[in-house]
C-alpha cells in the first residue's frame, strides 16, 4: 500500500522532484501502471473547470468617506449590491442586474470590470445617523481604491450537473442557454474528466482550507457550498480569493438571454495522490460520470429525467432521446478547463503553489431539501373553468360567433376529430372575419400555436405564461391534448382580489 | 448570395414576395421567415445574377432589401469557446476541434442569428 504525506509532497515541490500530472492524463497512467503503480510515480493530479457559476459574488470594502455615511442601500453602475452589513461594506452578486440596463448587464459584469480595473460609479444613500450624517455618497472608484475585494462564492464547482432539454413547442431561455422545441438540442454543464469534486468523490483532500486555483490566482475553499448534496453526486463548494490578483482570463461576464447575467469562473483543485485509492478516483473518465437530462420544459421543481446520460455521451457531439438524435452542447469550455489544469500543473512544477490538507472534511450526509412552503399554493385545477366549450376546426366561423355570443365568453378551444386540441378562436379573430368580410371555416382564422396549461400546473406558472406570451386565456388539456378545462387572466385576477 | 427581405406593416397582408417571383421567375430559396402584424422578415438565398431583377420587383412593392454579405464572426477576445454555439445552428456552423477550441465554418451560414441569441458572451455578431 503507497502512502505519502503532504509534506513529503510539499517537499518535492521545494525541491523540484515533484511529478504533476492533469485528471486527463491520469486516466491513462492508472491504466498502463494500475492504481498502485500511479499512486508511486504521480504526486499530484490537477483538475479544472470553467463554467457559468451564477451563485458567485465579492465582498468590497470602499474606506470611509468624509463626512462618514452608513450605506444602507447601495448601486454600483446602477447594478444594486447588498450593503446592509456596518457602513462601507458590499457585497455584489453575480446575477443581480442592473436596474437602467436590465439583463445585459449585471452584477457579474461588475466583477469582471473591476478585474479589468475599469472605473465604477458608485451611488449609496443613508437614512444618516448622528455617528455617520452624511445620508448620499456619489463617487467613481476602480478595484485598487478599494481596501479589499474578496470573492466569496457560496456554490460553486458542483461535482456534476443535469443536462437539459425541453419538450415544449417553443423556444426556452434558460440559465442552460436556449433550448429548442421538441427536444432539439442538449445543453450541459461540467468539465467531466476534469472535474474538480469528481477526481476526489470521498472528499479525503478536498475540504475546508485546501488551497486551489481560483480565477487566476490561488484561492481556498471556505467549506461546502450551499446547496451542497454529496449523496446525490451533487456535492458543491464554497470558494474564496482575492479579486484583486485575478485575471479576465478566468472570470468572465455572462448574460444568457431571458435569464439573466452570470459569472464564468476558472477554478482548479490539485489532488495530492497520497494513496493508491485516491489515485484510482483520479482516473474518473467521461464515461464513468452519469448525469440526468432533464426536460425544462417542466416548469416545476421536480423535472422529469427523460433518460440518463454519461458525459462520454454528451462530449460525443449528440445524444439519443426517444428515438431521435439530439445535438449537444456544453455551456462550459473544456479548453479553458484544460488550460486550467495545465497551469495549476505548472504552478506546482515551478515550485509556486503547495498543495494542503483540509483542516476539516466536508460533510458527506447533507441533503439539499425543497423550500417548505407553509402558504396554500393553488393549482390551475383550483381556479379553472371546467365548462369549456369547444369547437371542430371544420366548423364555420358563424358558429363559432354563435358559440361566444350564447356561452358569453372571449376564447374558444378548436379540436380535431379525435377531440385533441389545435388551436383557439376569439372574439377578436371572428371580429377580425367580419370586418374583412371573409367567411372562412374556424380553422382558416383560428391561432395554431396555442399556449396551454395543465391541470397540476402552479397558477404562478399560468399567470406568468399568459404574461410572456401575451395571451389572455390557456386552454388546459391533458396528457392526450383533450381540453379539460380553460384558465383566464379574469381567474387569476379574482385568485389575487380574494387574497387580498 | 444571402439577402434580407424587409417588409412593412402596412404591406405585410400582400403577397408581394409570390408576385415578384412569379413575375422574374428568380427562384428564391427562403431559409428564415417571420411574420407578424408590425412587419415581416424574410432571409433567403438568391444567384447572383437573378438578384437584380428580384430586388428591383421588390422594392417598387415597397420591401427593402439587403444583402446579407457578412456571415456570423466571432470576437475571439470575447468567445470562451464553451460551444453553446454548436447545438442551436441548424446547419453546423459551429463544430470542435480535437483541442476543444471552437470552429467556425461561416460558409455554411445562413445568418439566421439564432446562436447570437445562445452566447453567454456576447461573442458572435452578424456583418449587416
Amino acid at each position: 500500500m503507497v502512502k505519502k504525506t503532504i509534506h513529503e509532497i510539499n517537499g518535492k515541490i521545494r525541491d523540484g522532484s515533484v511529478n504533476v500530472v492533469t485528471a486527463e492524463e491520469m486516466v491513462d497512467i492508472v491504466g498502463e501502471l494500475g492504481a498502485e503503480g500511479a499512486a508511486k510515480e504521480v504526486d499530484v493530479v490537477t483538475t479544472g473547470t470553467f463554467g457559468a457559476m451564477c451563485s458567485s459574488g465579492v465582498w468590497l470594502n470602499f474606506g470611509h468617506s468624509e463626512p462618514p455615511i452608513r450605506i444602507s442601500k447601495m448601486w454600483l453602475n446602477d447594478v444594486e449590491a447588498y450593503s446592509g452589513v456596518a457602513a462601507v461594506d458590499a457585497y455584489i452578486g453575480a446575477t443581480q442586474q442592473s436596474q437602467s440596463k436590465g439583463m445585459d448587464y449585471g452584477g457579474a459584469h461588475v466583477i469582471e470590470d473591476l478585474v479589468r480595473g475599469n472605473s465604477i460609479d458608485i451611488h449609496g444613500i443613508s437614512p444618516g445617523t448622528d455617528c455617520y450624517p452624511r445620508k448620499v455618497i456619489d463617487t467613481t472608484i476602480n478595484i485598487y481604491d478599494l481596501n479589499q475585494a474578496i470573492m466569496l462564492n457560496p456554490r460553486n464547482s458542483y461535482q456534476k450537473y443535469n443536462a437539459a432539454t425541453n419538450s415544449t413547442n417553443h423556444t426556452l431561455h434558460t440559465y442552460m442557454g436556449a433550448l429548442l422545441p421538441h427536444n432539439g438540442n442538449v445543453t450541459y454543464s461540467g468539465a467531466g474528466v476534469l472535474s474538480p469534486m469528481h477526481n476526489d468523490p470521498n472528499y479525503e483532500t478536498i475540504g475546508t482550507g485546501t488551497r486551489i486555483f481560483l480565477g487566476g490566482t490561488q484561492g481556498y475553499v471556505v467549506g461546502e457550498g450551499t446547496q451542497h448534496s454529496p449523496a446525490a453526486g451533487f456535492g458543491t463548494l464554497m470558494l474564496k480569493g482575492d479579486l484583486k490578483e485575478m485575471s479576465p482570463e478566468y472570470i468572465r461576464a455572462a448574460t444568457f438571454k431571458g435569464y439573466g447575467s452570470s459569472l464564468y469562473v476558472g477554478m482548479g483543485i490539485p489532488i495530492p495522490v497520497l494513496n493508491e485509492d485516491i489515485a484510482k478516483a483520479t482516473a474518473v473518465t467521461d464515461d464513468d460520470i452519469v448525469t440526468n437530462v432533464l426536460d425544462y420544459g417542466i416548469p416545476s421543481r421536480d423535472r422529469p429525467v427523460l433518460r440518463t446520460v454519461t458525459y462520454g455521451e454528451l462530449r460525443s457531439g449528440s445524444i439519443d432521446i426517444n428515438g431521435k438524435e439530439v445535438p449537444t452542447s456544453p455551456m462550459s469550455s473544456f479548453k479553458k478547463s484544460r488550460e486550467i489544469a495545465n497551469e495549476l500543473k505548472q504552478w506546482i512544477r515551478n515550485g509556486e503553489f503547495f498543495v494542503s490538507m483540509p483542516v476539516e472534511r466536508l460533510p458527506r450526509d447533507t441533503a439539499c431539501n425543497a423550500m417548505k412552503q407553509t402558504n396554500a399554493n393553488p393549482h390551475v385545477m383550483d381556479i379553472m373553468s371546467s365548462d369549456v366549450t369547444t369547437i371542430r376546426e371544420d366548423a364555420g366561423f358563424h358558429d363559432a360567433a354563435k358559440v361566444i355570443m350564447e356561452k358569453q365568453f372571449n376564447h374558444l378551444p378548436v379540436v380535431d376529430s379525435g377531440n385533441h386540441l389545435v388551436g383557439i378562436v376569439t372574439a377578436w379573430d371572428i371580429s377580425k372575419a367580419v370586418a374583412k368580410d371573409e367567411h372562412n371555416l374556424v380553422k382558416d382564422i383560428m391561432t395554431r400555436k396555442v399556449v396551454t396549461a395543465n391541470p397540476d400546473e402552479a397558477v404562478d406558472v399560468s399567470a406568468f405564461k399568459l404574461d410572456s406570451n401575451n395571451v389572455s386565456a390557456l386552454p388546459v388539456i391533458d396528457s392526450n391534448r383533450h381540453v379539460v378545462g380553460i384558465v383566464t387572466s379574469d381567474d387569476i385576477s379574482k385568485l389575487l382580489a380574494r387574497r387580498h | 448570395m444571402m439577402i434580407k427581405i424587409n417588409i412593412a406593416a402596412n404591406i405585410v397582408t400582400k403577397p408581394i414576395l409570390a408576385e415578384s417571383i412569379l413575375e422574374t421567375g428568380a427562384l428564391l430559396n427562403i431559409s428564415q421567415a417571420h411574420f407578424d402584424p408590425t412587419r415581416g422578415e424574410v432571409v433567403a438565398e438568391i444567384t447572383s445574377d437573378q438578384f437584380r431583377k428580384i430586388k428591383d420587383s421588390l422594392v417598387s412593392k415597397g420591401a427593402e432589401v439587403l444583402v446579407l454579405d457578412t456571415p456570423i464572426s466571432r470576437d475571439e477576445e470575447e468567445c470562451v469557446e464553451c460551444g453553446a454555439c454548436i447545438s442551436v445552428c441548424p446547419v453546423k456552423v459551429f463544430s470542435f476541434a480535437d483541442d476543444w477550441g471552437l470552429e467556425v465554418d461561416s460558409d455554411k451560414c445562413i445568418q439566421c442569428g439564432t446562436c447570437i441569441k445562445m452566447c453567454p458572451h456576447n461573442a458572435l455578431t452578424l456583418g449587416h
